[in-house]
């Protein structure tokens, strides 16, 4: 059970959360101009990485804030979190 | 009672204060204080069990949590009876009642023993092996296995007692109230971290309290006089809190554990009544420090199981402790020096202690030489080969062992006895520390798994991290604790400690004996029934991996854990395999680490509160009414509401009739509402919604249906459009929290550069839906003021009333076909407007209807329920429904996966209505559709969704899923059944006023 620092209300208990997948995926912006190979891509292809990964997380028992996180998911430390929006970190 | 087992009389059992207890029916005495198995052993009842699989007579071994044989049944046959419980852990009190398991027809003749005698026909993998084949026969099989085999009864009624969780924070966690437990919990609180010291006993001062009082002294004090004065002093410490009788059960990522605290255990059950029974304490720790001590191993030998056969330090706590002594001729099996330990106690109580089986070659450390000279004779490098004593231990067998350890040499010595205390060195207890993460390095000297990598902010301390010598424990604790809590002192530096040191050592997995090795039975895991036997068995069968070795053999899986024997297990696996222990690894330590009732796990929340209800505003009237309710998400609604003794299907035939002859009325308050204000809310809806809004006029409504971006239909509902930046939009019952999640997502995450704003308001407004040819008039009756023509208030559309100045929205709009209004209004005034309107539609027969009618009413107009007759995998042009996916608009949520390859193939399954051949049959949803009959295999086309018989069309309807059923209309199709085959044509899902004539009847 992880203590998550939303970057809205602070530290809170786990519970409180909903993980939603991979972040930093972008809905195309002219989905008609893609093939279905690309669109696919976007629509099924997560990574699930063993290691560091960058995800989607939202307060839902909270301030219903979504924003990212990057976590190591070999370890569950997870190393930031920063608002949607944001850049995600380079390292 | 025998009270010739009492010794000198002990200061934590009060003698005074006699209890009496049954066991398998008869009645015993013990004292306050005493545990189940402590009260036994001083009645000399060693015999409480059977073993799993051989049925193998069993007695106590421990005297602690890690008990694998003593486990009993609690209060038979009452409503608080818990089976599995551990007679180590049992306090005693006035009344408790307790039983022998897995026996029948009773501990001391158990049919079941007879798989003793064949068990050489009963290997390893004997169930996996033998009841394959043929698969037909498992049935049989299932019941014989079921009837023979189980560990105690669960209980049949309801449990009658109070559970509770807590949630804890504190600056420092520590486990165990041993000696490093008590000396962490003192120095953090001291230093004014919020500390919470956990230990599973009802005492503190764990094995310290009653130890040997010349070998290990503090202060020039013996160490347990030291410890009960510290002891003493944590009551005045003010931010520490002492939580006894509380098991930590699991320890999870991020310092999270959970514990549970049991309360009424030990009080006699009359006042067990309406108080807390145990509590799951959920505690969030900055810092742990686990001081959970070590579990003394056995030795593994032939026979090693016979009741009378224990842990050494157990037979001593048992005369140290609860004043009883285990056998009135006592042997200890030692490969280290606590069994001297052990002896020495036993001997200075008056105890006969005959002889000592070490099987080291010698050794010069103080206590073997106290020993000595007390004359209690020594076996040196010997072994026991045998025991003997079928519900008791008489005897033992010893032969000497070979240099190498392999063999045994010379003669047998038989040594009567009826108590054998066996001491196989020290486990140090690392399995909380594993459960969090942590990973273990194996020290080859002294064979000991120890915590190496920590995965949070934690230290493990005293024996728990592979000390055992009190010296050395009281060095290392205060060292780490100064680095742990950054401190620049503890209370315990100055300190001077006399201790024992140990000065040799041997260790052998497997002892071995006279005869070989598959005639005899050296059990490794006593729970499961599991001997080395079986361990080489699995092992000449191919396993390998340790894992792999565990399921087959089932070591290390009883209610236990093979918390004794899983090392030896490891061993013996290392030793046959040829590798090293440390390359073997261990097997997963899972929580909990002592099992937990299901009242810890759920608390509070049972029967009614397990899952959160959501009732409506008009819910009463529905109970007064007689309704009969259906859940529908966390709701509970009204299905159909019976009089007279109707059936449902009675009930739901006259509901349907009266709301399209005259009127009917649905509490239709449950459906999601979701009002969305902002200037770009037109442009929101356009995105989220398959069809057009952005003309939408200011008081209309309009069907929307909401896909995922995989283009499969999600939900749909009327949006009403409010006023220029303000919409009402509305969701199905059980979609209602996912789609606004959604929605939310969307428009945080995708297009933060929209102006949109939104807000679940399902709660707020209670929705009355009037409808059939007489809907207009009973309307007109409750809103007088209200124009209700076609020109002023046509089909789809809104309009703000007022009931007695209560304000209410009133939209046009129908699930049923029919004329129809539904009426919103604020929820404390729900159940009012319906009143109202029953009032004023009496002379109409207006006919509240529920779920059921409704479901069928839609039907009959083909009318798609999401959930229903869609399942996720259906498209809108699935659905026959292209015409409200909007062709103009660039871009929707799903829109472009609708142009997938697979998503455009012809042979989808597609929506249909069906029509069965025999009006009078109603198809069952769920059955499967085909159109060939003697096709080998079958091929099923898709199956049905809805089905009803339509009192209005008077024969039964059906929706269905059929692949390529858009082009079959007017196809004969079959729904092959147990005992017939129904034939079906393939029609057009709306079976009732295509026209749509009646919305303005």
């Amino acid at each position: 059970m992880f203590v998550i620092n939303c970057p809205y209300c602070g530290e809170r208990d786990q519970q409180e959360f909903k993980a939603g997948g991979e972040a930093h995926i972008e809905r195309p912006k002219q989905p008609t101009e893609l093939s279905d190979d690309e669109w696919a891509e976007y629509l099924f292809m997560r990574k699930n990485i063993k290691g560091v990964q960058f995800e989607r997380w939202n307060h839902a028992h909270g301030c219903r804030k979504w924003f990212n996180m990057v976590r190591d998911t070999s370890n569950d430390e997870i190393k930031l979190v920063y608002k949607m929006g944001e850049k995600p970190p380079l390292e | 009672m025998s009270a010739n087992l009492r010794v000198k009389s002990s200061e934590y059992i009060d003698e005074t204060h006699r209890v009496s207890f049954k066991f398998n029916g008869k009645t015993y005495y013990g004292f306050k204080g005493d545990t189940l198995a402590s009260a036994l052993l001083a009645n000399d009842v060693h015999l409480v069990g059977r073993s799993f699989k051989y049925h193998r007579p069993r007695g106590i071994m421990t005297a602690g949590s890690e008990e694998p044989n003593a486990i009993v049944q609690v209060n038979d046959k009452t409503n608080r009876t818990e089976p599995n419980v551990r007679a180590t852990e049992v306090e005693i009190y006035e009344g408790l009642e307790a039983s022998s398991q897995n026996c029948w027809p009773n501990v001391n003749f158990d049919i079941g023993g007879i798989n003793n005698l064949i068990s050489p026909f009963l290997p390893a993998g004997f169930y996996y092996k033998t009841f394959m084949w043929p698969a037909s026969f498992w049935e049989k099989y299932e019941f014989f296995i079921r009837h023979s085999a189980g560990l105690g009864k669960s209980p049949s009624e309801k449990d009658p007692d109070i559970y509770d969780h807590r949630n804890i924070h504190c600056d420092v966690l520590v486990v165990g109230a041993g000696i490093s437990g008590i000396l962490a919990a003192k120095n953090a609180a001291k230093n004014n971290f919020k500390t919470l010291l956990i230990d599973e006993k009802n005492e503190l001062g764990g094995a310290t309290i009653y130890q040997n009082k010349e070998f290990n002294k503090i202060d020039n004090q013996s160490s347990s006089d030291w410890i009960k004065k510290e002891i003493n002093g944590l009551k005045n410490i003010s931010n520490l809190e002492i939580k006894t009788r509380t098991s930590v059960a699991a320890y999870h990522g991020y310092n999270y554990l959970l514990a549970r605290e049991n309360l009424t255990d030990h009080l006699e059950n009359k006042d067990k009544d309406n108080k807390v029974r145990q509590r799951l304490l959920k505690i969030r720790a900055k810092k742990v420090i686990l001081a959970t001590g070590a579990l003394e191993r056995p030795l593994i030998f032939n026979n090693n199981d016979r009741p009378g056969i224990m842990l050494s330090t157990a037979v001593k706590k048992y005369a140290d402790f609860f004043g009883v002594k285990c056998g009135k001729k006592n042997v200890f099996f030692t490969n280290n020096d606590s069994a001297y330990e052990s002896a020495l106690c036993l001997y200075n109580k008056g105890i006969k202690v005959d002889a000592i089986i070490d099987i080291r070659n010698n050794s010069n450390s103080k206590i073997v030489k106290a020993v000595k000279q007390v004359g209690i004779q020594i076996y040196w490098s010997h072994t026991v080969v045998d025991t003997n004593g079928y519900r008791r231990l008489n005897n033992i067998s010893i032969m000497k062992l070979s240099n190498d350890g392999m063999t045994v040499t010379g003669n047998r010595i038989n040594i009567s006895c009826d108590c054998l205390g066996v001491a196989g060195g020290w486990t140090p207890a690392v399995h909380l520390f594993t459960q969090s993460g942590g990973k273990l390095k194996f020290d080859e000297d002294n064979n000991l798994f120890l915590p190496n990598k920590y995965p949070s902010d934690q230290i493990s301390v005293g024996s728990c991290n592979g000390n055992f010598n009190l010296n050395e424990i009281m060095k290392e604790l205060s060292i780490k604790l100064k680095e742990f809590l950054k401190i620049n002192q503890t209370d315990f530096d100055n300190i001077v400690i006399e201790s024992e040191e140990e000065t040799s050592k041997r260790n052998i997995w497997l002892l071995p004996s006279d005869k070989a090795i598959g005639k005899t039975k050296p059990f490794v895991d006593y729970q499961n029934d599991a001997t080395a036997k079986d361990i080489k068995l699995a092992l000449r069968e191919g396993f390998r991996s340790i894992e792999h070795v565990k399921r087959y053999t089932t070591t290390g899986m009883g209610t236990d854990q093979g918390k004794l024997g899983n090392m030896h297990a490891l061993g013996i696996i290392a030793d046959t395999a040829g590798v090293k222990m440390g390359e073997l690894g261990t097997t997963t330590f899972r929580p909990p680490y002592t099992p937990l009732t299901f009242g810890t796990i759920v608390g509070r929340n049972v029967g009614e509160f397990f899952d959160v209800f959501r009732r409506t505003a008009m819910n009463n009237w529905h109970i007064e009414n007689k309704a009969e309710f259906e859940n529908v998400g966390q709701w509970k609604r009204g299905w159909y509401y019976p009089i007279n003794g109707e059936t449902m299907h009675q009930a739901v035939q006259r509901e349907s009739k009266a709301a399209r002859e005259s009127a009917g009325i649905l509490d239709a308050s449950t459906l999601g509402k979701i009002d969305i204000q902002g200037s770009d809310a037109s442009e929101f809806l356009n995105r989220v919604y398959t069809n057009a809004w952005s003309k939408l006029a200011i008081g209309k409504c309009r069907y929307g249906l909401m896909l995922n971006e995989d283009g499969m239909v999600y939900d749909d509902g009327v949006t009403t459009r409010l006023g220029e930046n303000h919409y009402l939009m509305t969701t199905t019952t059980g979609g209602a929290a996912n789609v606004l999640g959604k929605l939310e997502d969307y428009l945080q995450t995708e297009w933060p550069e929209l102006d949109v704003y939104l807000t679940s308001v399902t709660d707020h407004y209670a929705t009355a839906s009037v409808c059939g040819p007489n809907s207009k008039k009973i309307l007109k009756k409750i809103i007088p003021d209200l124009d209700l023509s076609d020109e002023n208030f046509p089909h789809m559309s809104f309009k703000e009333a007022k009931i007695n100045n209560i304000k209410c929205r009133v939209m046009r709009i129908s699930f049923t076909g029919e004329h129809s209004y539904e009426v919103n209004i604020q929820a404390s005034f729900g159940k009012a407007l319906w009143e109202k309107c029953i009032e004023a539609g009496k002379e109409f027969n207006i006919t509240p209807y529920g779920t059921e009618t409704m479901h069928l009413l839609r039907a009959e107009k083909g009318f798609i329920i999401v959930g229903q007759d869609t399942d996720g995998t259906m498209t809108p042009i699935d659905l026959q429904m292209d015409w409200i996916v909007s062709k103009k608009k660039y871009d929707f949520i799903g829109k472009r996966s609708l142009y997938r390859s697979d998503t455009m193939r012809e042979d989808r399954k597609q929506l249909v209505g069906l029509l069965t051949d025999d009006p009078n049959i109603i198809l069952e949803e769920g059955a499967q559709i085909v159109s060939e009959l003697n096709q080998n295999p079958i091929q099923m086309l898709g199956h049905i969704t809805s089905s009803y018989f339509s009192p209005n069309l008077n024969k039964s309807i059906a929706l269905a899923v059929v692949r390529g059923g858009k082009d079959m209309m007017g196809k004969k199709l079959f729904i092959p059944m147990e005992d017939k085959t129904i034939s079906v044509t393939v029609a057009n899902p709306v079976f009732f006023d295509e026209e749509n004539k009646r919305l303005n009847a």
